[in-house]
């Protein structure tokens, strides 16, 4: 439920501010928590990610060692999960995008004339997150099914050949991360085009441009911060999301991701270090794609 | 003919886009009525028995899951909504060294998947030899969501009007009382908001709480574990019971914020 992070319209800074003792005890007890359960495990992760099997220990004992092999040994082993894990995150979030933008465009721009209509659509897009993100995948899974309504209909139609499955495809996790993901790029989306200033775009088409070219070179660009905050909100969850790509929800052997694999090796086999060196090859990637993206769109100031 | 269609195409869309998103909340929903057996797949036939008696699946471990997440909640709400409060204020409001450091360490939980929050917490909490349990459950669901109280509270206290503050100063009002009397209530709404969305954040999380959860079964955990053997409509009817609860609350604040905007615009 990120979007309320960016669902606040920015006010002008206030007066001056202060320097006090206050601020510093204002902040420590958050900040010291914060270094306690979110720095600290971070770097123990990094420890971890580096350590090696005790010699005739258990599975599952480790020793705190520089094996800095164990990042070949995962990319070797799970190369094709790290590669569907950003993959399908990269998918997933260009149709949230494509879904969302003139869902928001309406809610935000042609809805402003009714505003409890407007309040009323954004309830439904948040709607969702109001019931358990797990029940509502296996809901997908189950209205999908092979022996769905909608499933056996389009076979009878013969809109689909007698022997194909959805559930347990790509198709179905892309398309069950895209759902679940939705009011992350929707909400920010709302946001920017909410306050769009309707003038430049009577200008545009007041200086003869045709609609599509107004939509392009200033409808687009104007929309840029919420573009940016929601492909990243939508993008960071998803290439980490392991529900969807879960057997027992819509995924199969063969769409497994990052976070599967992690899981499976942290709770499962036990080879804490193989899980925690993927866990910092995700987070890198994303630190790195996030900050060129970031740079590059020109939205630095996000918080 | 070419103009009537694109005047209805994006309201069309958007009726339909709608739709799409409540699929699977109207399925959820109907299927917590569904008198079904042990799980919950085919259409059986309509029954409220599942709503009158949810605790009798299972010997109550839908029940007790779902306690479990709302003591987890609440307890982590309150602590994370005190944290993040005090840390919106200090940044909105003073002056200090690594400001605008602060901020992007503050940015970065949100900026994090879900799976490295977890598994690096798991591995700390492993390496410090601390079992997993409710406790640890807590710590993992306060850390996650001080970010977010700091965003949402950050927002209400710059635009917060000084004057108001100024004024009370005027009269003569000490620190506290002012802070009491005038800059509290003026927070409140976004307090409230910020400890609405801890809730929601920490009652919905799953992959976190799974790592760092041990023996401890909450409700979306209940679910994940279940998924395979098949989840009991009861899941359906306490999951459709939070939703409509949840809706109730969004719609009645939206309304009533509707509502005070005419009032105050026919003052105007």
């Amino acid at each position: 439920m990120a979007f309320a992070a960016f669902a606040t319209t920015t006010a002008p800074e206030p007066a001056a501010r202060r320097r006090s003792p206050i601020a510093l005890l204002l902040l420590l007890p958050g900040i010291l928590y914060l270094v306690l359960f979110f720095l600290a495990p971070l770097v123990s992760l990094l420890l971890t990610s580096f350590q090696k099997p005790t010699e005739f220990g258990d599975i599952g004992q480790f020793d705190y060692a520089f094996r800095w092999e164990n990042y070949v040994d995962v990319v070797q082993a799970y190369w094709p999960h790290i590669v569907r894990s950003f993959g399908y995150a990269l998918i997933a979030t260009v149709l949230a995008l494509l879904f969302s933008y003139p869902l928001a465009y309406f809610i935000g721009v042609k809805a402003r004339k009714w505003p409890l209509l407007q309040s009323l659509m954004l309830v439904l897009v948040i709607a969702p997150f109001f019931i358990s993100f797990l029940l509502r995948t296996l809901a997908w899974k189950q209205i999908l099914s092979d022996e769905s309504f909608i499933m056996t209909s389009l076979k009878a139609l013969s809109l689909m050949p007698t022997d194909a499955h959805f559930t347990g495809t790509p198709i179905a996790v892309i398309f069950g991360i895209t759902y679940n993901f939705i009011p992350f790029m929707t909400l920010p989306l709302y946001t920017t085009l909410e306050r769009l200033d309707l003038r430049y775009l009577e200008a545009g088409s007041d200086l003869y441009a045709h609609p599509f070219e107004v939509f392009r070179k200033i409808t687009i660009p104007l929309s840029m911060p919420g573009i940016v905050a929601g492909t990243l909100l939508t993008f960071i969850p998803a290439a980490g999301d392991y529900i969807n790509a879960s057997r027992d929800f819509l995924g199969g052997p063969d769409t497994q991701m990052m976070g599967n694999v992690i899981e499976a090796n942290f709770l499962v086999l036990q080879n804490f270090p193989a899980a925690a060196a993927l866990s910092i090859i995700l987070m890198s990637v994303i630190l790195i794609v996030v900050g060129i993206y970031v740079k590059r769109a020109g939205t630095e100031e996000l918080l | 003919m070419k103009i009537s269609l694109g005047k209805w195409l994006l309201p069309l869309y958007t009726v339909l886009a709608l739709t799409f998103l409540m699929v699977p909340i109207v399925y959820t929903f109907v299927f917590s009525f569904n008198d079904s057996l042990k799980s919950n797949i085919t259409w059986r036939g309509f029954t409220f028995d599942k709503w009158l008696n949810v605790c009798a699946v299972q010997n109550g471990a839908v029940c007790e899951a779902f306690a479990n997440s709302i003591i987890i909640g609440v307890v982590a709400t309150i602590v994370a909504t005190a944290l993040g409060t005090m840390i919106a204020i200090a940044i909105v409001r003073y002056r200090f060294k690594f400001r605008s450091q602060t901020s992007l360490f503050l940015f970065l939980p949100m900026a994090t998947p879900e799976v490295v929050l977890g598994a690096g917490l798991a591995a700390q909490f492993l390496s410090i030899g601390v079992p997993k349990d409710m406790l640890t459950i807590i710590l993992a669901h306060i850390m996650f969501c001080i970010s977010f109280v700091v965003v949402t509270v950050k927002a209400r206290v710059s635009s917060l009007d000084p004057a108001l503050e100024e004024a009370g100063r005027d009269l003569y009002g000490s620190p506290t009382q002012v802070f009491m009397r005038i800059t509290f209530p003026l927070l409140l709404p976004g307090i409230l908001a910020a400890a609405l969305l801890s809730f929601a954040l920490s009652f919905d999380d799953f992959i976190i709480t799974n790592f760092n959860s041990g023996a401890v079964t909450t409700f979306p955990k209940y679910i994940y574990v279940s998924a395979a053997r098949g989840i009991p409509a009861e899941a359906n009817v306490i999951a459709s019971a939070v939703f409509i609860f949840a809706l109730v609350i969004v719609v009645t604040t939206q309304v009533s914020q509707a509502a005070r905007a005419k009032r105050l615009a026919k003052q105007a």
